[in-house]
């Protein structure tokens, strides 16, 4: 019987030949912690009673979520973690490095085939790049940081094939809203999505990140793509790691197949205050917004900051409206720097913070204020998410935030785009 | 085991999500998980803080606890004493979390509970009782492993009794 891309990779990291449903304690090759969950991975490794890691090459630490420190319960966090890193010699990133989901593909942490686990639950983003990561909680890896394993459930999979490609003026965020807007919010829970198709393969590494960060919004425990040569020359350009991708037999078995035609896919928002809450952008177009945000693990990459370059290029954005733009890491904002892409956008009236998870989480970089609504890239939208429970969250590609920004609407971007 | 509470239910059924448990202003900068437990729900129902007892169960429709990894979430529950949480299916990264600390999670039909119903959790046979309507409700049995975690307490103490997995 043929295998899937996640049964192939479990029965690698288990030794064992396993098939969907099958359980299995495996070898991870990566575990992570970030500011929202460490303190309790430290606390359960010392509960533990444990007093080493399994490989200390094979962990980071990374400070992003509440990134420089707002308060002193934060701070005391921060301190705790790189005191544990220091202790342990494990890798930490610090403030203004990025989001974890930026720097671990980036500094070419993982690769494809690999096994990881993350306590964050957009882990699923290196799926991307042919790796089956998956989020846990902080106990989960304190285990796998002390053991190098975890138990898993070998997930099914549900293939999504994307035929044809995206035209002008949509986006893999766009894609990634279309999915959460038919599997629904639950749709794939305790499942693996694959995705493949002529329109996936015409995307860019980092534009498939953004359809992998949102598996998790379907319940999937993880969202994974082959590797192709593109995705293989990217990994290769950040690691000289021997890799062997992993591919799906012909054969393989689906719990279902479900095939879209991507030509026929138009800009998307997420309404609040759910991520499968998805409309056309064009249904929305009378919903006045006081604040955009352009970053987070789902889209502040380069490729984002030229989309919205490409529309508020010598434009500014309306009066009484504010754009906040958090890099996802350092790497990204010193490229857009280079390329002239941060002056742009400072010019159209962006305000730039440090690169890492900004105003997504609430905890600082831009709270809404009651009965405000916001415009973001961010991948959630649940009520008091961005720290006021009375504002709102629409969630939408950085062309239609950069678009609404222009006009202090919902604004489908394709008007904008020649 | 048997466990008896009241029904806590809320005007949001399905897709009740981990920052309604508990808000992400107060997961990053408590660390006090009895501190955090004051919080939970609040943005959910910010009276649910005077509506509960201890021994209460938190009674939802489906996909309970999705989104983010906090292990918090459970963690906040557990602290604020509630007796488990029932609920028609439950979000993966949740469910995990809780048995690590050794949360207990039911899984059954929900709809017939209204809120304040007397209920009671028969483990052993599988069934909970709804005293106040007089109905049994069958609950799906628990998988091994997670039988397993609850029966140690937890996976420290699965960890700390083991000296590492044996599930």
């Amino acid at each position: 019987m043929g295998k899937t891309i996640a049964e192939k990779i479990f029965s690698k990291k288990s030794g064992q030949d396993v098939h969907a449903k099958d359980l299995v304690l495996a070898d991870v090759d990566f575990c992570m912690g970030q500011d929202g969950t460490s303190s309790i991975i430290i606390d359960s490794f010392r509960e533990m009673g444990a007093k080493k890691v399994f490989n200390p090459k094979k962990i980071a630490l990374v400070i992003d979520h509440s990134s420089p420190s707002p308060n002193l319960g934060v701070s005391a966090i921060h301190k705790k973690m790189r005191d544990f890193a220091n202790e342990y010699g494990i890798t930490l990133y610090d403030i203004g490095c990025g989001v974890c989901h930026q720097l671990l593909p980036e500094k070419g942490h993982v690769v494809p085939g690999d096994l990881v686990i993350g306590a964050d639950s957009h882990t699923c983003s290196y799926g991307a790049i042919n790796v089956f990561s998956t989020g846990m909680g902080s106990t989960d890896v304190a285990v796998g940081i002390i053991s190098g394993q975890n138990w898993f459930r070998v997930p099914e999979t549900v293939k999504f094939i994307f035929k044809n490609q995206l035209k002008k003026g949509v986006y893999s965020k766009d894609m990634a809203l279309f999915i959460a807007r038919h599997a629904g919010a639950d749709g794939l829970t305790y499942m693996a999505a694959e995705y493949t198709g002529s329109a996936i393969d015409k995307l860019s590494v980092e534009a498939r990140f953004t359809i992998c960060n949102m598996a998790i919004e379907i319940g999937a425990k993880a969202g994974i793509m082959e590797a192709d040569a593109k995705a293989i020359k990217w990994v290769q350009s950040r690691t000289n790691k021997k890799f062997t991708p992993v591919k799906a037999d012909k054969d393989a078995v689906y719990a279902d197949v479900r095939e879209y035609d991507a030509a026929k896919i138009v800009p998307q928002v997420a309404k609040p205050h759910a991520v499968d809450n998805v409309v056309d952008a064009a249904d929305v177009k009378h919903i006045e917004i006081q604040q955009g945000l352009i970053g987070t693990c789902t889209n502040g990459r380069l490729e984002d900051l030229e989309i919205a370059v490409s529309i508020l290029k010598g434009k500014k954005i309306k009066k009484g409206l504010r754009l906040i733009i958090a890099p996802a890491s350092a790497e990204v904002f010193i490229q857009a720097m280079k390329k002239g892409l941060v002056q742009t956008l400072m010019e159209s009236g962006a305000a730039f913070v440090t690169p890492g998870c900004g105003p997504c989480v609430g905890t600082h970089n831009g709270v809404p204020s009651d009965g405000e609504r916001v415009i973001s890239t961010a991948n959630r939208n649940f009520k008091g998410r961005m720290g006021n429970p009375n504002s709102e969250i629409y969630l939408a590609s950085p062309a239609t935030v950069a678009a609404s920004m222009l006009t202090g609407k919902i604004t489908d971007p394709r008007k904008f785009i020649k | 085991m048997i466990v008896q509470g009241k029904a806590r239910r809320f005007k949001q059924d399905n897709d009740i999500n981990t920052d309604y448990i508990i808000s992400g202003r107060y997961k990053f900068k408590i660390q006090n998980p009895e501190e955090l437990a004051q919080y939970v729900m609040e943005d959910l129902d910010p009276d649910f803080k005077n509506r509960y007892q201890k021994g209460d169960f938190i009674v939802a429709g489906k996909n309970f606890g999705c989104g983010s990894s906090r292990e918090q979430a459970p963690q906040a529950i557990k602290y604020a004493k509630m007796g488990a949480v029932i609920a028609k299916s439950f979000a993966r990264i949740f469910y995990r979390n809780s048995f690590n600390i050794g949360l207990l999670l039911i899984e059954c039909d929900t709809d017939p509970i209204k809120e304040n119903d007397e209920l009671v959790l028969d483990l052993e046979k599988g069934v909970l009782k709804d005293i106040t309507q007089n109905i049994d409700i069958i609950i799906k049995p628990l998988p091994a492993v997670m039988a397993k975690l609850l029966e140690d307490g937890g996976i420290i103490n699965h960890f700390k009794k083991h000296g590492g997995f044996k599930l």
